[in-house]
């Protein structure tokens, strides 16, 4: 649109200055939102991470001090990024797959198909806390069900939540039981695959699994594409489930601020947002819980860009 | 479908062996796919199932690794009810969700129209960073925001640090209805408008019983955003019980009776169950939003 030149006549002045002004008054409560919000705080982040500021005192200029820090005396940090990064791989894989072929699976269930639909979507609604509380029951070493039954099939108990080489497996566990959203995703991109694609590929004589490889996948890959960078950036703010999950198995919970081993066991669920949290809220170092919180912010908006510059959809017009 | 219809029909005619191996296939087909079905149903259900047989165990039961409940002990549901705090918890959680969705939906609706509808320069930027938003992890600006609201503005220890940013706009809802609003024709909001509407009687009176589908997402989206949260509630309100919420009041639950799972599956199942109720009543909108993120460009 170009500028308004005073050329023009002024009744379409008036007429735009009027278009103008509605279109700030439909975005002003985003508008608002975006500086308070979004802007004000990230700045201030970036701000805090060159000062020394416990909260009480003003908070004073250090330099690359916290960065300094971060990066070379702080080792959690290399375990949390670690853990952080462990997490996206495995979890944002096995979730695309397992979700895809439950996908799969819910389109060529024939009888009860509407049962099969609701079973697995039910558990995606469970509210993170109560999921994890579940899953710290059904999976505990002494008495939970799951090892009862492993044990009397014979077969190896795990410490799960209590043991740090399988912890991140019971997190990627319950991460697959809510796979609800993905299902469905998958299921409508499944429908929509055009049928006669299927006979041609038939009449060519391609197996079940060449139709998968040359007719499905190109069709769903937006999908593909759109599941896995929408699950990179949550896995990367992945916290409630790792904290709770830890709380519980430690044995160490509730009260209000009260201490607990973080990333229980020997660090294996400690991720980068609860470094933030426990930095900032517990050990009140705010100036280092923003270097953090910048990392986890520059990690993410490298995940989005790819988002936004593989056009899966989220820019189109009309 | 029934099995018998599910199953190729039997035909009068004698059937060629090529005809009887088609059927066959369909018929192992069919077994295979719906064994897999049902392992996985056990897979999604068998926890719901365990949770809720240990909700009614006696406390002594619950300590050993018996999975079917002796004597059926329903009264541990009104035991968490009644214990301290839990009627509170309710009601914070409530007022959490109903005021942020409600707030949620009279800020964003009008941004998501403008988005949508207006031409107006700077639309992409203004979207990029709707999106940009979205992406945001809540961690990363969380301690200004925190001594905004507890230093400057003196209101920790409450949820309004929570509610009070819902009246200005939430990024993902914003962005679900902004795609949802583009596949309503043109011809509507013109019409509309040559008929003498502003653009917010428009959007009130034309669009809004149309978006009717994307609306009832978002706010179900919403509701249970806030339902679930738990980050939101530690850190503004930890250090005053009267302002927890049921996730947050769920966690210290466990520790105040941490030997009880019995107990503590009792007020997980309790916790959950407004969200399955909800679910069972709204099923469509539910499906209709997660498709919209995903397919809907």
């Amino acid at each position: 649109m170009a500028t308004v030149s005073p050329a023009l006549p002024p009744a379409l002045r008036r007429k735009r200055r009027r278009e103008r002004a509605r279109t700030l008054a439909f975005l002003s409560p985003w508008l608002i939102g975006f500086g308070v919000f979004f802007l004000y705080p990230l700045a201030s982040t970036a701000y805090f991470s060159f000062t020394h500021y416990d909260g009480y005192l003003a908070p004073t200029f250090s330099g690359l001090k916290n960065w300094d820090y971060v990066f070379t005396k702080y080792p959690p940090f290399w375990q949390g990024l670690g853990n952080t990064l462990w997490l996206v791989a495995v979890m944002v894989t096995l979730r695309v797959a397992f979700g895809l072929g439950i996908g799969l699976l819910i389109t060529k269930v024939k009888t009860g198909a509407g049962f099969f639909r609701t079973a697995f979507y039910l558990p995606y609604l469970a509210p993170p806390v109560a999921a994890t509380m579940a899953f710290a029951f059904l999976l505990n070493p002494g008495t939970g069900p799951v090892n009862h039954l492993l044990g009397e099939a014979g077969l190896p108990q795990p410490g799960w939540f209590t043991d740090p080489s399988w912890s991140k497996p019971a997190l990627t566990m319950l991460a697959m039981w809510g796979i609800g959203d993905l299902m469905v995703i998958f299921m409508a991109a499944l429908l929509d695959v055009p049928r006669e694609q299927y006979e041609a590929a038939e009449l060519d004589g391609a197996g079940a699994l060449q139709r998968f490889r040359y007719v499905t996948l190109p069709n769903i890959s937006p999908i593909v594409m759109f599941a896995v960078v929408t699950g990179v950036i949550q896995t990367m703010q992945y916290y409630t489930q790792a904290i709770v999950a830890g709380k519980v198995a430690s044995g160490v919970i509730g009260g209000s601020g009260q201490q607990f081993e973080s990333g229980y066991p020997h660090g294996s669920t400690w991720t980068l947002p609860q470094m933030v949290y426990n930095l900032g809220f517990q050990h009140y170092d705010y100036g280092s819980a923003c270097v953090v919180a910048l990392i986890l912010f520059a990690l993410t908006m490298a995940f989005t860009s790819i988002l936004l510059r593989r056009k899966s959809g989220f820019l189109t017009e009309d | 479908m029934t099995l018998a219809s599910a199953l190729p029909r039997e035909r009068p005619a004698p059937a060629t062996a090529a005809d009887r191996a088609a059927r066959r296939r369909a018929a192992l087909n069919w077994v295979a796919v719906h064994s897999l079905a049902i392992a996985a149903a056990l897979f999604f259900l068998l926890p719901l199932v365990f949770v809720f047989l240990t909700s009614v165990m006696t406390d002594q039961q619950a300590l050993t690794s018996d999975l079917w409940p002796h004597h059926w002990q329903w009264s541990n549901f009104v035991k968490v009810w009644n214990t301290d705090g839990f009627l509170t918890w309710w009601r914070n959680t409530l007022l959490y969700a109903v005021a942020g969705t409600a707030l949620t939906l009279a800020s964003s609706l009008p941004v998501a129209y403008a988005l949508a509808k207006f031409r107006f320069r700077g639309r992409n930027l203004a979207l990029m960073a709707v999106i940009s938003m979205m992406m945001l992890p809540p961690q990363v600006t969380i301690i200004p925001m925190y001594l905004f609201w507890a230093k400057q503005l003196h209101l920790s220890g409450t949820l309004w640090p929570l509610i009070i940013p819902m009246a200005f706009g939430d990024a993902f809802s914003i962005f679900l209805l902004r795609q949802f609003l583009l596949t309503i024709p043109k011809e509507y909001t013109e019409a509309a408008r040559i008929d003498g509407c502003g653009e917010l009687r428009t959007l009130l009176r034309v669009v809004l019983p149309m978006a009717r589908p994307a609306v009832a997402a978002v706010a179900l989206f919403q509701f249970f955003c806030c339902w679930n949260d738990y980050f939101g509630p530690q850190i503004y309100a930890s250090d005053n019980p009267g302002a927890w919420t049921l996730s947050y009041g769920l966690e210290s639950f466990k520790g105040a009776h941490h030997t009880n799972w019995n107990l503590t599956m009792a007020a997980t199942l309790l916790v959950l169950a407004p969200v399955i109720v909800l679910f069972f009543f709204a099923q469509r909108a539910f499906i209709e939003g997660v498709t919209l993120t995903g397919v809907k460009g």
